[in-house]
């Protein structure tokens, strides 16, 4: 929340949470990758929001399915001691441990400097975000 | 309203927005001879100090927290150290404890993640963990688990795997009890013994010859290995307490770099973290640490700087066997922090980050605003001495083709486990042929 646009993520996740039934889990990371793959453990299908830094239009969705493909390395920041939401879903891939189904919703970023508050831009993305998530749980749901 | 405007000022600082994730590094070759080598990086602390001025001594811990998200736990122990200095406080008996396990953990998963996930891959020739995993699974899923109990244990005593929430300045906001503390001894136990292994996996590494004569620096605490405190002393005659840390460290302000290099007013460069720790506190490891270091052949003073992903395995078991000492010797405290009032003064704090001395000073007002704050990360520290060994490792490795110098430029970088928030893999490196 101390660096701007970057906690888009957690802002998604915590208006997600008034919208979905009680059997969907809402969980807030912090950036640690390697959690990442704890939390989705025993889960089948797993949507997992983030900032990217692409340098498209601040508030662009985009849409990755990661169980099919790899997502854009370009999309995420890497760094010499974390590892990151790409890299922490190749490691997966590689070690046989995705989820069947994992979505990842990638929301550009304005500004990533210190300093509490979201874009307007980026805010507005929020709103689209959770009611694009709402209708990929509800087509999930019919499926399972 | 106090706070909105300590906000809208400091906002106004852009050092973040223009070296946001560049790290580089620049060698200029003329001929067999190197002419350059610069090493630049973005250090985040430098806004941060001008972040904290204004607000309140009890936000530091968790503002602190925020510059590092894989050694939060060294940003709220030095700076709680700091504030209690300044007010004349002191945290002790099984607060004090508490505080250690919970460094135990950072150790753990800070130690794990660097020596399993980003520094091994570089002694296999992968470029990276991912295809390291493809060959070998099972070693990288043992290097997740050892990182996972590290987190366990920063959950279960800081409230979250990273950032945690539950220290402050005094002790913590929540004391545990014995049996929440017991939860993770069986597990401690486990990743002890993937230490273990670590320990001897990693000395069957190929490392280069390299030596140089370094003067390393570390915390020296009178019975303990050192997390939290004691004194700051050297190889080469250091030996002083944190409040003399200014009198005997600057920091320089270089062209190329937007991050301040650190160095020792009398002697220049020096180096700090694990290698440092192990060689002026080896004699304070557990019997244990101690026959793990001495099986991987490691003696007392290792000067190559490679072999610190042996020395992180060492502190990785000797932290599993300390929090286990801890939790043996446990009993909840009585008052989860010690009350005080705070008062107008000046309060210096360092501890053991997982990668060096993190030293944080503070000057307070007699309402506990922050008139100004100081904070030297390790990373900042080692940057003359990474400079250093490339200029020495270079022209050993002249003839190689220039990625693959490039790669073990990096390499030799990675010894150091810096903190440098990339927009690729590592950092752009560039080699200038004459």
């Amino acid at each position: 929340m101390y660096r701007g646009d970057d906690a888009v993520g957690l802002a998604t996740a915590r208006h997600l949470k008034k919208h979905v039934p009680d059997y969907v889990s809402v969980l807030e990371g912090s950036g640690n990758g390697v959690a990442f793959m704890e939390s989705w453990k025993n889960a089948d299908t797993v949507i997992l929001i983030d900032a990217v830094h692409s340098g498209t239009k601040p508030g662009t969705i985009h849409r990755f399915d990661a169980s099919a493909h790899p997502l854009p390395s370009e999309f995420f920041r890497y760094s010499t001691h974390t590892f990151g939401v790409a890299e922490i879903i190749e490691l997966a891939r590689t070690l046989n441990q995705l989820p069947s189904h994992l979505i990842v919703y990638g929301i550009e970023g304005k500004r990533f400097e210190a300093g509490i508050g979201i874009s307007p831009e980026v805010n507005t993305a929020v709103q689209e975000v959770v009611n694009r998530l709402r209708q990929d749980i509800h087509s999930f749901l019919k499926v399972s | 309203m106090k706070n909105d405007k300590a906000k809208i000022k400091t906002i106004k600082v852009d050092y973040l927005a223009r070296v946001e994730g560049e790290g580089a590094l620049y060698i200029k070759i003329k001929g067999h001879t190197v002419t350059d080598v610069k090493f630049k990086i973005f250090e985040p602390p430098r806004f941060f100090e001008a972040f904290l001025r204004g607000r309140s001594f009890c936000e530091a811990p968790d503002i602190t927290a925020r510059i590092c998200g894989i050694c939060p736990v060294a940003y709220q122990m030095s700076s709680s150290h700091a504030m209690e200095d300044a007010f004349g406080i002191r945290v002790d008996g099984q607060l004090r404890a508490l505080r250690r396990l919970l460094y135990c953990g950072e150790w753990i998963e800070s130690h794990a993640l660097h020596v399993y996930l980003l520094h091994a891959p570089d002694f296999f020739g992968y470029d990276d963990a991912i295809q390291m995993a493809k060959d070998y699974p099972d070693i990288v899923q043992r290097g997740l688990q050892l990182k996972k109990t590290g987190n366990e244990v920063v959950i279960l005593i800081g409230g979250r795997e990273i950032h945690p929430i539950n220290v402050r300045v005094g002790g913590f906001y929540k004391a545990l009890t014995k049996q929440e503390l017991n939860t993770l001894t069986e597990k401690l136990k486990r990743a002890r013994d993937i230490a273990l292994e670590a320990v001897r996996w990693t000395a069957e590494f190929d490392y280069p010859d390299f030596e140089q004569d370094y003067e390393f620096v570390s915390l020296r605490h009178p019975d303990e290995y050192p997390f939290n405190e004691g004194k700051l002393i050297s190889n080469k005659g250091l030996d002083i307490s944190v409040h003399e840390y200014d009198n005997h460290f600057i920091e320089e302000q270089v062209a190329y770099t937007n991050a301040l290099h650190s160095k020792l007013k009398e002697r220049g460069a020096y180096f700090v973290g694990p290698l440092a720790r192990f060689n002026l506190n080896f004699d304070r490891l557990s019997p244990l640490a101690k026959e793990a270091a001495h099986s991987a052949g490691l003696s007392p003073v290792c000067r190559n700087p490679f072999k610190s992903i042996i020395v992180r395995s060492v502190e990785m078991v000797y932290a599993c066997d300390e929090a286990l000492r801890i939790i043996g010797q446990y009993e909840k405290p009585e008052i989860p922090a010690i009350p005080f009032q705070p008062i107008a003064g000046t309060g210096y704090g360092c501890t053991e980050a997982p990668r060096g001395i993190l030293y944080h000073r503070y000057r307070i007002d007699d309402n506990g605003r922050i008139l100004d704050a100081k904070i030297v990360p390790p990373t900042s520290q080692n940057q003359k001495t990474i400079e250093n060994d490339l200029w020495q490792f270079i022209p050993k490795y002249l003839d190689l083709p220039s990625e693959k110098l490039k790669y073990d430029c990096e390499k030799a970088i990675r010894n150091y486990d810096p903190c440098i928030s990339c927009a690729t893999h590592f950092l752009k490196l560039t080699i200038d042929r004459e």
